[in-house]
């Protein structure tokens, strides 16, 4: 009998042994009967869409940063830094993720490209969440292999409060950083990076300590902190959207089920929020069919939400529902939002053939 | 030895797609080019054994359905992570609007 109040989280623990013998990792998921046609429509890539959000990304992180250096000095800096660090250190976030799985651009070196920025904007090592990333589509909320499970039950609300400024995540990903380049990998790591796949990891960390240290000896050089405001810091204090839009994917949902309708949400979001989020917000529709480009998951989404949980009405909509949720499970581990499916819909846990 | 089985035909498949092919306890895949030339490869990814027919065909390349692996599906390579190990590709031919593979 499995102690649900204390769940093993880590990837070479009890519990990951367990989902290996119950079935639970690598098995098939639910899928929403859409069709090869309207789903080969849908999954087609375009460059256009991802360029225009690029480019704009890029211009209103120059904007709001050059204002803020014009203004260094001034409190009138406050509020563009503050929209720069939004930029930075949130909205990389949607960047890093659609363009590792290679669904943004169509061009292969753009994806490509685009992804090691943001992956150091948002402090994930690209080879490290690369894998970490597969893993969590393999085995979504299945605890034990699921390496990206945001608030594991009972949630520590003073870490996610303190994540609000990456100050957990961002300390952890330093000493990640730091191993890294000693060339190894914590033993959660070894288990989903391949070893082919390991040198990349010591050479980027390199690298990247190398960056730092030049933030940082630019900084000592000009005596100012403006350096590491732009570069670096960004990721700490702008990355409070990346943690208020990313609880609302899983948190508080059940765990170790194979049906994504019940461990993801959607939240409709306003165009602004869907700009920077890169329409990650319907995050049902892109765990259950991770091939569809983020300008085409709202026609994705239109084509399957009758076979699914109704969508948050709006982020506020989700909190009402999380933050609740979050409270309960620090008292009682074992609650967690259950979502009722339509009528409509399929049947939970049946592997539906889309044709 | 050559063992040529009939895949299906060819009009089954729409230019640049694929199609699932299963045969004596095995699974394939089975993809038809923009310029209408057949290719055969196995029918799993090589990381995590999804089958590959429910994936996207785009430039001569089948993308995973799990983890957008990618692979040239005219050659078998695997073209980067999560997709690491190639594929193996199987001869084709086209007779009389059949698509046969040479499972030898």
């Amino acid at each position: 009998m499995i102690d649900r109040a204390k769940r093993d989280y880590s990837l070479v623990g009890r519990d990951g042994q367990l989902a290996l013998e119950k079935g639970l990792a690598g098995a098939a998921w639910y899928r929403s009967p859409v069709s090869r046609k309207r789903l080969k429509e849908l999954m087609q890539r375009r460059d256009g869409p991802a360029i225009r959000d690029t480019l704009l990304w890029f211009a209103a992180l120059g904007v709001t940063g050059g204002l803020a250096c014009y203004l260094w000095g001034s409190w009138w800096a406050v509020p563009f830094f503050a929209a720069y660090g939004v930029l930075y250190g949130s909205a990389s976030d949607s960047r890093w993720h659609e363009c590792g799985h290679g669904t943004a651009f169509r061009t292969r070196w753009m994806n490509d490209a685009v992804y090691q920025i943001a992956c150091f904007m948002v402090l994930r090592e690209p080879t490290i969440w690369r894998w970490s990333h597969t893993r969590h589509h393999t085995d979504t909320l299945i605890v034990g292999r699921d390496p990206e499970i945001a608030a594991p039950r009972p949630p520590n609300i003073p870490g996610l409060i303190l994540n609000l400024f990456a100050i957990r995540s961002g300390l952890a990903f330093f000493g990640k950083l730091l191993l890294h380049t000693t060339g190894r990998l914590a033993a959660d790591e070894a288990t989903y990076v391949p070893e082919a796949e390991r040198g990349k990891v010591y050479v980027v960390a390199r690298i990247w300590v190398l960056a730092y240290a030049a933030v940082i000896a630019s900084c000592l050089y000009w005596s100012t902190l403006l350096p590491v405001m732009l570069v670096g810091l960004p990721s700490f204090y702008g990355g409070w959207l990346l943690l208020v839009f990313g609880l609302t994917q899983h948190a508080g949902l059940a765990e170790d089920v194979l049906d994504h309708r019940l461990n993801c949400r959607t939240v409709y979001m306003n165009p602004l929020f869907r700009f920077l989020y890169w329409n990650m917000n319907y995050h049902v529709e892109h765990h259950m069919f991770p091939m569809v480009p983020y300008h085409a998951l709202p026609a994705l989404h239109a084509e399957m939400k009758a076979d699914t949980a109704p969508a948050y009405p709006s982020v506020l909509a989700a909190y009402r529902e999380i933050i609740p949720a979050l409270l309960r499970q620090a008292k009682d581990p074992t609650s967690f939002v259950r979502r009722d499916l339509p009528a409509t819909a399929a049947s939970a846990g049946a592997v539906v053939a889309a044709e | 030895m050559s063992q040529w089985v009939a895949a299906c035909r060819a009009e089954e498949i729409d230019a640049e797609d694929v199609k699932r092919f299963d045969h004596a306890g095995r699974t394939f895949a089975i993809y038809r080019s923009p310029d209408d030339a057949y290719y055969a490869t196995d029918g799993l990814c090589t990381h995590e054994q999804v089958h590959l027919a429910d994936g996207f065909v785009m430039d001569g390349i089948i993308e995973c359905p799990m983890h957008n692996g990618r692979f040239d599906y005219r050659t078998g390579e695997a073209k980067g992570a999560p997709a690491c190990v190639n594929l193996r590709t199987y001869p084709v031919k086209l007779e009389s609007g059949t698509v046969f593979i040479d499972l030898d």
